[in-house]
């Protein structure tokens, strides 16, 4: 592995963004490259994620990646490594910032991925080398990742999440803070609903990451949004009236397949072929538990 | 001195006597002759032909029973020989045979011609039961054993055989009275108290569950294992327990196995000999090995794999069962038998079984549900494994039982009774008629290439599926077999492209 570097405010892949904090830090380990000038949106979430925001996570940051956008997180489990990852699997770059020393790993599962970010982008931590991954120096790290992002998209996080603080660093720097809503009976959508009932932008798309960052489209290649799906629903007229009928009762949450049947009045039987059916045409994913949620 | 005899002096006197005996060799039966051969010399009493440790010690028993039963032991060379020599023989079934052909040397005027005996003597000659009397009774009758005494307490389970006058005794005393023609046995009968089945609970019970319902009944018509997930209290075992009543009575050929078995393990008293209805055993998972496929350190006995045979296996809290367990199983589900190994020979037993497992979907058990669920990542993995490891080859449906709402379970909506599914279950395994009694879950896979009768937009579905889904030759068949019920039970003769679609659902590589 190559070794880490020490950067300072001096130098030249200074990101200036982070000098808009307070207290910014001294300076950053860092690994890998980081280029200062790349629009940055930070994707942050709970650590216990739901598979439906793991997929959301995943794709939002597919979407930026392909477009040129740098997708920076906290590379934690659940939503942060899936932002990362959706980043990478586009080919896009991303910025973790750790909360420990920049030659620890935490956690240690993600050794794979740590090593796919410094190829593609970057880590980068304040802490000395050799710091453990102390609670206590995570609401400091989310500082940097506040500050480095042009905004902060809050995909799914309990009351108590850490992702709650980041949104809170964002807020007071001024940047744009965007909450993906959930059903009011998820635990885990019970911060980001929060967030929303005290007016941050709910994100229901990327379409409404770049009404409230407007520059993030310009700086992106000419027409590279506009070829994204559209919101929910889009395209669904390639299915059969009963499968349409189906997805148009299932929502984003997940749901149970007696679920769906009590609903509409059908069958079991009915219900398991027109889900099966809708998987295979990669509408519907079925998550373990037993659970399916649409795809479209 | 018994009459008619007289002690030849000094002159080599050789007697032969001959009694019938019976061992068995997995579920058969198989007659043994007892011969006992009476010499001069220094008294010895020596048991030969392939005989294992109980059998051995069949002479500390043999030789106090008859003395204590009031005969006297010959003071000479006994030599008795179990044959045929080659077969490996245990347990203790064959001490009234040795005890009387040992009596049967001394005394020409003991009459044995057509009887066969089964039986252990305790040491004060009193006869004690023994397991495996069923099966041995019916292979005696069949060699033309005309009466057989067996242990009191064995005599009903012997008159299940038919063909053969069952008489049972006591003790070896009153067992040569009447040899002697000086005192009657009791007649065996065929047990008027048998236990009776326990009513199978009904599907009606069940609220909702819709989507498990329709997999069991699947499951039942098309003989398939399956798999149940769902968070604790969800209603898992309460389902797996209705299952028996989802299926058809056995055919009366393939009822009369399932005593036999139940008869080696000494269980018959668990379950009516003579009922038709499928055995359902739901062992525990702290059972041990040798308790749950067979084996054991003195007896070669069946497992309750082997009790289930015809019948279900329940396995509650799967993942709870040893990896070793598990593994146990693979060969069973693949043979639908079991082989035990011996020391000298391995047992073969019938275990023809349908696997319902029920498992929680993680450890913490809300994985899915709204509690949600508190596992690490590794546990998760970990937990999948167990599972999808040793058996997941076998398992043809996956369904997942979430827990009902307090309102649903006591709403007043009527649930279908077990009676109308059992109907169709009925109509499809006969819509596939003679030649599949395993059901469409044994098929082999050009057995079910032929059997499915794909239409074309099935068969366009199939090929999609296989590249989407990246599934397996095994798990391409099993869906092609899982569809090829749910068409029997459509009453269609091809697999549509519904009938796959609903396969594809309830597919193992949806488990988490
Ligand atoms: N769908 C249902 N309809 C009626 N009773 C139910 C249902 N689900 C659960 N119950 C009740 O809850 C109890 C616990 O269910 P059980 O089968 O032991 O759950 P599990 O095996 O999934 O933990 C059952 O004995 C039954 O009384
Ligand atoms: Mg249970």
């Amino acid at each position: 592995m190559t070794q880490p570097r020490w950067i300072d405010p001096a130098s030249p892949e200074w990101p200036a963004r982070l000098m808009h904090l307070e207290s910014p830090p001294r300076g950053l380990w860092q690994l890998g490259t980081i280029v200062p000038t790349t629009p940055c949106v930070a994707i942050v979430g709970s650590r216990r994620a739901t598979f439906a925001g793991v997929e959301i996570a995943t794709s939002v940051a597919r979407e930026l990646g392909s477009a040129g956008i740098q997708v920076v997180s906290g590379m934690a489990l659940g939503i942060d490594a899936a932002a990362h990852t959706g980043a990478l699997d586009a080919g896009g770059s991303t910025i973790a910032v750790l909360g420990c020393g920049i030659d620890v790993c935490y956690p240690p599962r993600h050794a794979g991925l740590r090593a796919r970010i410094v190829v593609s982008g970057s880590v980068i931590s304040e802490e000395p080398a050799g710091t453990p991954p102390f609670k206590y120096h995570f609401p400091k790290r989310n500082r940097i990742i506040a500050a480095l992002a042009q905004a902060v998209v809050v995909v799914e996080a309990t009351e108590r999440s850490g992702a709650l603080s980041t949104a809170r660093w964002a807020a007071d720097l001024g940047r744009e803070v965007l909450a993906v809503p959930g059903s009011i009976r998820s635990r885990q959508s019970s911060g980001t609903n929060l967030l929303i009932r005290d007016g941050v932008r709910p994100f229901l798309g990327i379409a409404d990451l770049l009404e409230a960052v407007p520059e993030l489209r310009s700086a992106a290649p000419e027409g590279v949004f506009d070829t994204l799906p559209g919101g929910p629903g889009a395209g669904l007229e390639r299915f059969s009236p009963p499968l349409r009928e189906i997805l148009a009762r299932m929502g984003t949450e997940p749901v149970h397949p007696d679920q769906v049947g009590s609903a509409l009045g059908l069958s079991p039987s009915l219900v398991a072929s027109r889900l099966g059916a809708l998987e295979l045409a990669g509408a519907v994913m079925s998550l373990p538990g037993g659970l399916v949620a649409r795809t479209v | 001195m018994p009459p008619g005899r007289t002690r030849a002096g000094d002159t080599l006197v050789c007697v032969i006597a001959c009694a019938i005996s019976c061992a068995t060799r997995g579920l058969a039966g198989v007659p043994v002759t007892v011969e006992a051969d009476i010499a001069n010399g220094l008294p010895a009493f020596t048991i030969v032909g392939l005989t294992d440790r109980a059998i051995q010690e069949a002479r500390e028993r043999v030789k106090p029973a008859i003395r204590n039963a009031g005969f006297k032991f010959p003071q000479r060379r006994v030599t008795v020989n179990l044959a045929p020599a080659e077969l490996p023989k245990e347990g203790t079934g064959s001490d009234l045979a040795i005890a009387i052909a040992v009596l049967r040397a001394e005394d020409p005027s003991l009459r044995l011609d057509g009887l066969a005996f089964l039986g252990e003597l305790a040491l004060d000659g009193s006869v004690r039961p023994v397991t495996g009397v069923l099966p041995m009774a019916r292979c005696l009758a069949a060699a033309g054993i005309t009466r057989l005494i067996v242990p009191v307490e064995n005599a009903p389970e012997a008159a299940l055989a038919d063909g053969v006058e069952v008489l049972g005794a006591t003790s070896l005393q009153a067992c040569v009275e009447y040899l002697r023609g000086d005192g009657p046995l009791v007649a065996g009968v065929r047990d008027g108290s048998a236990p009776s089945l326990a009513p199978e609970p009904d599907l009606a019970a069940v609220r909702g569950q819709g989507q498990a319902k329709r997999a069991l009944e699947i499951a039942a018509a098309g003989g398939h294992n399956i798999l149940m997930s769902g968070p604790p209290g969800a209603g898992k075992t309460m389902l797996a327990r209705t299952f028996p009543s989802l299926l058809p009575d056995l055919r009366s050929d393939a009822a009369l196995e399932v005593p036999a078995i139940y008869s080696l393990r000494g269980t018959l008293r668990e379950r009516p000999p003579t009922t038709l209805r499928p055995p359902f055993r739901a062992p525990h998972h702290s059972i041990s090995r040798a308790g749950l496929v067979g084996g054991g350190t003195d007896l070669a006995q069946p497992g309750e794999i082997s009790l289930a045979h015809m019948g279900v296996l329940f396995l509650d809290e799967l993942c709870e069962f040893s990896r070793q367990h598990l593994e146990a199983l693979r060969q069973p589900l693949e043979e639908h038998s079991v082989t035990v190994a011996r020391a000298r020979a391995a047992v073969t037993y019938p275990a023809d079984f349908m696997l319902i497992g029920a498992s929680n979907p993680c450890p913490c058990g809300h994985l899915g549900d709204a509690q949600g669920c508190t596992c690490e990542p590794r546990q998760l993995s970990a937990y999948g494994n167990k599972i999808s490891g040793p058996i997941k080859d076998r398992i043809d449906l996956v369904v997942s039982v979430p827990r009902q709402e307090y309102r649903d379970i006591f709403d007043g909506t009527d649930e279908e009774p077990s009676a109308a599914v059992r109907d169709r279950v009925e109509a499809a395994r006969q819509r596939r008629g003679e030649g599949a009694e395993h059901g469409n879950a044994a098929l082999t896979g050009r057995e079910i290439l032929a059997a499915a009768r794909a239409t074309a937009p099935a068969r366009r579905l199939l090929a999609l599926s296989g590249e989407r889904l990246h599934l397996s030759a095994r798990g391409f068949f099993r869906i092609l077999r899982v569809a090829r019920t749910i068409s029997d039970l459509a009453g269609d003769d091809r697999v549509g492209e519904d009938a796959l679609a609903e396969a594809l659902h309830y597919r193992i590589e949806m488990a988490g």
